[in-house]
């Protein structure tokens, strides 16, 4: 069974079309990045995914409807919403009492475990609690669950480089295990390029493009150019010219590495330069805007 | 899951994964537990005016009463503030049920901690019913105990002056029957401030639902609008007058308020109470506004 399948999903608020036919499929196991600008429809397919919103289309997570079923379903998903959520009233010894009366697959002495290798004291309230230390009470309450989808909207934003840091290699160490799914949103794409087995760009409620990461290293190949030789390497139709302190940067698509070679190193490029040339690309989109 | 908990040498008992059916009953319990710790004021408000009336006791046995030499005026005056505190306590947990059904669903909104409590597995519905609880349930019994508590030390301390005044503590006991007063305190509760006004707390929980902003003018004012307009348009007061019986209670019988409780029991009139049409509206209003509001927590999400 597919952890997320969603066939033609649509929704609009008006005359605005937030989410315009999107299939997709992804199976369990998988880390995958979902990355878009502003407005592209990221977080409405989020709150789709978590039962948030009511949708048109089919839609089926962990083989569930997530409007119908939204409390049957978070049994087994967790989610972490893009700013600190957790109530500022809330003392971390009742969030750890309330999630053991709560939830059926949450296990306190995980949570212990993780909280033990923070600063974080029991009896202090989340309004007492920097940023960054409300993010790992939150990780630490989510990463105690025994779920099987995990969804992260912008989980880091606003935190310090050790922070995000920190919060990725948590996750990938104490806690994904190859069987659970993880869907994360970010802006910060460097951050994630090497946690990801997949990668999704959606633009104007589209997805753009849909690849494993594999796919991606395989298809995509950046070549800076020497400058006798940009017209030859034109010649190869590169999806994206940039140039960087006087030289000329090319993004290929499908292009042989060993052609590519000889004109200069070939790379494997940055999540955040495609992301650049495949909106760059989207009608509407002014060149380089999008990041 | 097992390869984590095996790094843990503490952990004795074999590391299951809970099992997936609970008792329906517990995230409830959990869920009411949550709203006490977030709204102190359910607790502290009753004991704080308990405290006050209990200071305000205090001066009128050893001030007012001590100085009356007339021994029966001097009775009066240690019976009078019973019935009074009682009321002012129902007064109070009603006005703080009052706000805090308004506060209830806006709240999470407002600090978006409604992303957090729907990432958990509990619906609409049990969220919803663990907020209607605290004006159904928790206050009233609250309300209860904490009268009865400070019945018990004013009734101690009265027992002291009459005593000293040399006067019989049993006839004053008998005079200031506190399981007397305890049984017309739940009936008061339980007839006007969990089935009589009902609609009135499921329609803030409804408010506080909905609103973006300003809970309290968005209650209040579509009442008084539509009153206003009845006025204006028609010359007449049907609305008003409706709205004043929902808050007042029928007056076809002996309807105990705060104000004009009797200090001896009338009878219970239950039968009377529960063959006013006025009671069944109000319920099927209270209905009607508590499944629009689980229905609204769904679709509704943070500000």
């Amino acid at each position: 069974m597919a952890c997320i399948e969603a066939r033609g999903l649509h929704k609009a608020f008006g005359a605005t079309v937030a989410l315009d036919g999107i299939d997709l499929r992804v199976e369990e196991g998988r880390i995958l990045g979902l990355i878009g600008p502003n407005g592209a429809g990221k977080t409405t397919a989020l709150n789709a995914i978590l039962g948030l919103t009511p949708y048109q289309g089919e839609l089926r997570i962990l083989g569930r409807d997530p409007w119908a079923e939204r409390d049957q379903l978070m049994r087994d998903v967790c989610f972490i919403a893009d700013v600190a959520v957790l109530p500022r009233w809330l003392r971390v010894s009742q969030a750890l009492e309330f999630m053991t009366g709560v939830h059926p697959r949450f296990d306190r002495s995980k949570a212990e475990g993780f909280l033990a290798k923070t600063t974080i004291q029991r009896k202090s309230k989340v309004r007492e609690l920097s940023k960054g230390m409300v993010a790992q009470l939150h990780l630490a309450l989510v990463m105690a669950i025994d779920a099987r989808l995990l969804v992260l909207d912008e989980p880091t934003l606003g935190l310090d480089i050790l922070y995000r840091k920190q919060f990725y290699d948590s996750l990938l160490n104490d806690y994904f295990d190859r069987t659970r799914t993880i869907l994360v949103t970010t802006h910060q794409v460097e951050e994630v390029q090497h946690v990801l087995t997949d990668l999704m760009f959606i633009n104007r409620g589209r997805i753009v493009l849909n690849c494993s990461m594999e796919e991606f290293e395989a298809r995509y190949a950046e070549v800076t150019v020497r400058p006798d030789q940009i017209a030859a390497a034109q010649a190869f139709k590169p999806i994206y010219e940039r140039q960087l302190l006087g030289r000329k940067i090319l993004l290929f698509d499908r292009v042989d590495r060993e052609q590519l070679a000889q004109f200069g190193e070939v790379r494997t490029p940055s999540i955040a330069d495609l992301f650049v040339a495949v909106m760059g690309n989207q009608p509407g989109m002014a060149q380089g805007a999008a990041l | 899951m097992s390869s984590q908990s095996n790094t843990l040498p503490a952990s004795f008992e074999p590391q299951e994964v809970p099992p997936a059916v609970m008792a329906n009953t517990r995230p409830l319990y959990w869920c009411v537990r949550r709203e006490l710790w977030e709204n102190r004021a359910i607790y502290v408000a009753p004991l704080v005016v308990a405290a006050v009336a209990l200071l305000g006791f205090l001066i009128a046995t050893l001030g007012r009463a001590l100085s009356t030499p007339d021994l029966a005026k001097r009775l009066t005056v240690l019976e009078e503030p019973f019935t009074f505190a009682m009321g002012v306590l129902m007064a109070t947990t009603f006005v703080v049920g009052i706000f805090y059904c308004l506060d209830a669903l806006y709240s999470e909104r407002r600090d978006r901690s409604i992303l957090f409590w729907k990432s958990l597995p509990i619906s609409d519905l049990t969220i919803v019913s663990s907020k209607a609880i605290i004006p159904f349930v928790v206050l009233p019994v609250l309300t209860i105990i904490v009268t009865l508590a400070l019945q018990w030390v004013m009734l101690l301390v009265a027992s002291l002056v009459v005593a000293g005044s040399g006067l019989s503590v049993s006839a004053f006991w008998a005079n200031v029957s506190i399981p007397r007063m305890t049984l017309m305190l739940a009936y008061h509760l339980f007839t006007a401030h969990v089935l009589w006004y009902a609609p009135i707390y499921t329609y803030m929980l409804l408010i506080s639902g909905w609103v973006r902003r300003a809970a309290f003018l968005w209650a209040a004012l579509p009442p008084v609008a539509i009153g206003v307009i009845e006025k204006v348009a028609f010359n007449t007061r049907h609305f008003s007058v409706w709205m004043l019986y929902r808050f007042a209670g029928p007056q076809n019988f002996d309807f105990p308020r705060a104000g004009n409780m009797p200090m001896h029991m009338a009878p219970l009139d239950l039968a009377g109470f529960f063959s006013t049409p006025g009671l069944w509206t109000g319920l099927v209003l209270a209905a009607i506004f508590f499944v629009a509001t689980v229905r609204l927590r769904r679709v509704r999400g943070p500000l």
